[in-house]
């Protein structure tokens, strides 16, 4: 429905307005993120899940596990394959069909944020060298979408592997493998998190609802790993970003990041 | 690994700060409007810009400015292990990407309801070739007579053994701890594309984008080389 | 008010070109008071300060007024579909054809003109929200009957004296397009392939500036 994506440009001027004044049209700074809800364990068939809500953005992830072979290049690592959905039901705007480059790009930097910072410690899945091992299937599904997809998926993702159990494997012989009825965590080593900005004339906010989405020129995501070093960067959309302003998101990506693991992520982990 | 000597020297023979052998020539299609081939390092990849031209299907058409295609493909030979030639995520997401650092550089809004198409081949690939891919598209788009802002050019930083380093090539780039691809129109000093994979510091990144500078003043040149080029030819 | 380049020089996408109290022509913007190229091509400065940049290669945008040679790709119910060798095809109304009324049911658009016919049109209607409309009707336009086009891929400029050099020489006449195509009509049969190879290879030599 393309009249979903085409702002009135009565509304343009008044987002502008406020903008200029250093407000946005719901009342936050531009360093505040709308509530943040997690619920983790809802879907009973994944071996992990979690629900997120940022505002009206709606995210679930599910884990799913199965027993595979390692990638030749990598025989003592577990496999990690991220794939993400923005299915019709989230939105007018979007079309049933195969995944396109936004899926696509959703996926690759969820899956850059937790390889590069990596959240799965792929070292403790393998099961026989070159042979055995976990396979973690992460699966992203966007439920609805009014802005700031990646950070959603992110927070989604990490809490539900935070939230995963796996069978316990008992190695019988060389070839042999025994699973359990024990289960145990998923081995995690690291809570990155994603903070997503959006350039609308000057000004540089974060996590943008569908309607500033709409009206930034440029948007960029930055990953935050536990250290605080970044782990993933990607710029989104056709405008373009000052040197300096690069450096400035940086910063202000390491401040909000660091403050939003504490409070909700760091909670996740204390529960389980 | 050891990708630096204790002289400072990369396995190749570079400093940090040292960009490959680049190489770029215009107009080599004679049926597209525009067209280059960029030979950096191991990369050989062709650009070809065919445009303003009508749209097919018509729904697509914008009606206040030219749409803006791009097609970032790598062929089957182009790697050791032969890749399908069908289109992979991975080309998806960089077809994308790659159109996005080009499209601020554009006067898009002179050609309203066609279409620009940017077609790009990676025949061989050695590291860096969405890169290389945007400082060979920029020069086509300038040889077709595509109005611009700047040119666009880019260079991707890494981080080998600890140390940041300019122009990754694929062996670095596989085996270190991270890499940045960057691009910017030079004169205007804006970035229109940024990546980072791996693991890097605030303080990293911004020595990253000075030496990225640096390596893209060094490109700049060679762009508009190949530009002059063909005028000289056409005397 | 400084002017950077010499009238003349090649400039690139983003040369500095002047700063000051101008005022922009082709293929110059803006930003403050500074003026910049947007494309490869040659700075030429008109006497009130108009700053142009002449872009080596560009396409065919029409304006109205214009001479075009169109090739017929489509016939419609009462219009013609004509490629002008341009982003945007051109429109051939029925009523821009022929002054007389015409019975729709009766008439075979195809007998008057037909898919791959050239014709030599004026643009009559042009703005950038749609297609350029074409007439047919004024003297000098219509359907070519003899004779063989001709498509110019780089900015020449055909100066008028060269054209009647080419005309006397091979006993032809020429139809300069402003779409950057060149009817050669011949006055006798096998002279014309000669003028035809006479002219792309001094194209291809850049004589013809």
């Amino acid at each position: 429905m393309k009249t979903h994506s085409i702002i009135p440009l009565l509304r343009k001027k008044t987002l502008l307005t406020l903008l200029n004044k250093g407000e946005r049209k719901d009342g936050r700074t531009f360093n505040m993120y709308r509530k943040i809800e997690i619920q983790t364990n809802i879907i009973k068939s994944a071996e992990g899940s979690a629900q997120v809500r940022i505002g009206n953005t709606i995210v679930l992830t599910g884990v799913k596990l199965n027993l595979g072979q390692p990638y030749p290049d990598a025989p003592d690592q577990g496999v990690q394959i991220v794939n993400a959905e923005l299915i019709p039901l989230a939105s007018p705007s979007f079309e049933p069909g195969p995944p396109d480059e936004d899926d696509i790009e959703l996926s690759r930097v969820v899956d850059r944020v937790l390889r590069s910072s990596e959240t799965i410690d792929l070292n403790k899945l393998s099961i026989i060298r070159g042979k055995k091992t976990w396979i973690v299937y992460i699966d992203i599904y966007i439920l609805n979408h009014d802005g700031n997809l990646f950070d959603a998926s992110v927070i989604a993702s990490v809490a539900a592997l935070l939230t995963t159990k796996i069978p316990k494997i008992e190695i019988v012989n060389e070839n042999k493998i025994k699973i359990t009825e024990e289960k145990v965590d998923l081995p995690i080593r690291n809570l990155p998190v994603s903070v997503t900005f959006s350039k609308i004339g000057n000004h540089i906010i974060v996590d943008p609802c569908y309607e500033e989405e709409l009206l930034s020129d440029a948007m960029i995501t930055v990953g935050i790993d536990s250290e605080n070093n970044i782990c993933t960067l990607q710029k989104i959309k056709e405008g373009c970003f000052k040197p300096d302003e690069i450096l400035d998101i940086l910063k202000r990506a390491i401040n909000v990041g660091s403050k939003y693991r504490e409070k909700y992520l760091k909670k996740l982990l204390e529960k389980s | 690994m050891k990708f630096i000597d204790e002289n400072g020297f990369r396995k190749d023979g570079r400093k940090c700060d040292e960009l490959r052998p680049t190489r770029i020539s215009a107009g080599v299609l004679p049926n597209a409007n525009g067209s280059a081939l960029i030979e950096q390092g191991g990369n050989r990849i062709i650009v070809a810009v065919y445009g303003p031209r009508e749209i097919h299907p018509r729904h697509l058409a914008r009606p206040d400015r030219a749409l803006l295609r791009c097609r970032y493909h790598m062929a089957p030979f182009s790697v050791p292990e032969r890749k399908s030639p069908a289109p992979s995520r991975r080309e998806i997401e960089l077809s994308k990407v790659i159109r996005e650092a080009l499209e601020p550089a554009i006067f898009l809004e002179e050609y309203p309801r066609t279409t620009i198409d940017i077609f790009i081949e990676v025949l061989q690939a050695d590291g860096g070739t969405r890169v290389a891919s945007i400082t060979a598209a920029s020069v086509a788009l300038a040889e077709a007579g595509i109005p611009m802002k700047d040119l666009v050019t880019a260079v991707a930083i890494g981080k080998i053994n600890g140390t940041i380093v300019l122009d990754l090539n694929h062996e670095e780039d596989q085996y270190g701890g991270g890499d940045m691809p960057i691009a910017m129109m030079p004169i205007l000093n804006k970035i229109t594309l940024i990546q980072a994979d791996g693991l890097f510091t605030y303080d990293e990144i911004k020595y990253g984008l000075e030496l990225a500078k640096k390596g893209i003043d060094k490109l700049y040149k060679i762009q508009r080389e190949a530009l002059r080029k063909i005028v000289e030819v056409t005397k | 008010m400084v002017i950077f380049k010499k009238n003349g020089s090649l400039v690139y996408p983003c040369s500095l070109l002047a700063e000051g109290n101008y005022k922009t022509g082709i293929g110059v913007y803006r930003e403050n008071n500074r003026f910049f190229s947007s494309f490869l091509g040659y700075f030429k400065k008109d006497y009130n300060n108009t700053l142009n940049v002449v872009p080596i290669k560009s396409v065919y945008v029409p304006v109205v007024g214009d001479i075009v040679i169109g090739k017929i790709i489509e016939i419609g119910i009462s219009s013609w579909t004509v490629d002008i060798n341009s982003p945007y095809n051109g429109i051939l109304q029925l009523s821009e054809t022929i002054s007389r009324p015409i019975d729709l049911v009766k008439t075979d658009l195809r007998e008057i003109l037909n898919i791959g016919d050239i014709i030599i049109a004026k643009v009559i209607v042009f703005d950038l929200t749609r297609d350029p409309l074409l007439t047919i009707k004024e003297s000098k336009l219509g359907r070519v009957r003899e004779g063989y086009m001709l498509e110019l891929s780089k900015e020449e400029k055909l100066s008028e004296r060269k054209i009647k050099d080419i005309e006397e020489k091979f006993k032809c006449s020429i139809v300069v397009g402003k779409n950057k195509r060149l009817l050669i009509i011949p006055k006798k049969n096998e002279k014309a392939l000669s003028a035809i190879e006479y002219i792309i290879k001094n194209i291809e030599r850049g004589r013809f500036k």
